[in-house]
């Protein structure tokens, strides 16, 4: 496999020297020369000094070929989308993996049909949500071309449905329960299925409508 | 009629003020309050301190009901992606991108955008005012 990769950081460095353990071709591209010296000693020639948005750089490292791979991965958010943008669209790269600096882009990125994406702030967001009780409304799973994510709830004592069954659940327009996970086994949510305290519920729902759902499961 | 200029440089800040006098409301977005003076002290524009990758800020200038857009930051790929947001997000046809590598230029101008490339304006005009030059040659010596 051929894999053209943008930005020799941390995440660049790493992942080329993987690719080339393992027996792969790649060409690592970066801008900053201190950077690619310390670079260009470890990948002599694999390495290469440039901006990776310029057409004749990326002509250089070989897109033409096109590689099976790209990978923007620079610390500059603006450059990974311009460069996926020119690999997919100019040189029919099939396909490439960008990195999301700062998760305020990402709808940006969606917005220019850029994925996958790979943000490490969001996924430490997710997990600080897990580790958080105050945040009752854990989000999994976020479905960004249908507009819909996935949501885990526990229900408390306290809480207003605990007790009830799913069809009676006054919740919101756009909004619906998958399933109901107890004592370790998880079932589909049907309309007769009764809420227990201790059920962790996943639950379907458009962004936006999570106060909603929080008021109808937890608030009493 | 209403305009957005992101990016209130040398550029952004003369286009804003010519647009303005022609009866445009314009509102300038940069990153520097500084930017602000470049405007002058008569400017009754809008003013908005924040970068233009940021929607909210895009926002507060009013791009919900902008007829046009004009992006010249110091960065084209910020400009690139600021243009197309502009163009594909919100809507605004005459989003007008300065971009200032002839090539980025030539690829997003067929994709759609209205891209304006001032290194090939000064190309153009360099090779044009080289050509236009009345240059009088020395007589080339004869010999003797």
């Amino acid at each position: 496999m051929y894999v053209l990769i943008a930005g020799g950081g941390k995440a660049g460095a790493n992942v080329m020297r993987t690719l080339l353990r393992n027996g792969h071709e790649a060409t690592l591209i970066e801008q900053d020369r201190e950077r690619f010296e310390r670079l260009e000693r470890e990948f002599e020639h694999q390495a290469m000094l440039g901006d990776a948005t310029e057409i004749y750089v990326l002509e250089k490292a070989g897109i033409r070929r096109p590689p099976d791979l790209v990978l923007a991965l620079t610390g500059d958010d603006e450059d990974n989308m311009v460069i996926c943008q020119l690999a997919k669209e100019k040189y029919g790269v099939g396909k490439v993996i960008a990195r999301v600096n700062d998760p305020r882009n990402q709808a940006h990125f969606d917005l220019l049909g850029i994925s996958p994406t790979v943000c490490a702030t969001s996924s430490i967001l997710g997990l600080v949500e897990h580790e958080v009780p105050e945040h009752e409304l854990v989000h999994l799973l976020e479905l960004r071309k249908e507009n819909l994510e996935i949501v885990e709830v526990q229900i408390d004592k306290g809480s207003p449905v605990a007790g009830k069954k799913v069809e009676s659940l006054p919740l919101p327009e756009g909004a619906r329960l998958i399933s109901v996970m107890r004592d370790g086994r998880s079932e589909i949510a049907v309309g007769s299925t009764e809420l227990q305290p201790g059920d962790q519920v996943l639950a379907i729902l458009q962004p936006g409508k999570e106060d909603e759902l929080r008021r109808v499961l937890l608030k009493a | 009629m209403k305009v957005l200029i992101i990016g209130c440089g040398r550029v952004g800040s003369t286009v804003a003020k010519r647009l303005a006098a022609e009866g445009w409301e314009v509102t300038a977005v940069d990153e520097k309050e500084g930017a602000l003076s470049r405007l002058g002290e008569d400017w009754t524009g809008g003013f908005v301190v924040g970068h233009g990758m940021d929607t909210d800020v895009l926002r507060e200038a009013g791009v919900d009901d902008a007829e046009a857009v004009v992006v010249a930051t110091d960065g084209d790929n910020t400009n690139i992606v600021i243009g197309q947001v502009a163009q594909k997000r919100f809507g605004i046809d005459c989003t007008v991108v300065r971009i200032l590598d002839p090539a980025r230029a030539e690829f997003y101008r067929q994709r759609g955008l209205r891209t304006v490339c001032p290194t090939s304006t000064a190309i153009d005009v360099l090779t044009d005012a080289v050509r236009s030059c009345e240059i009088r040659r020395e007589p080339e010596a004869t010999p003797a």
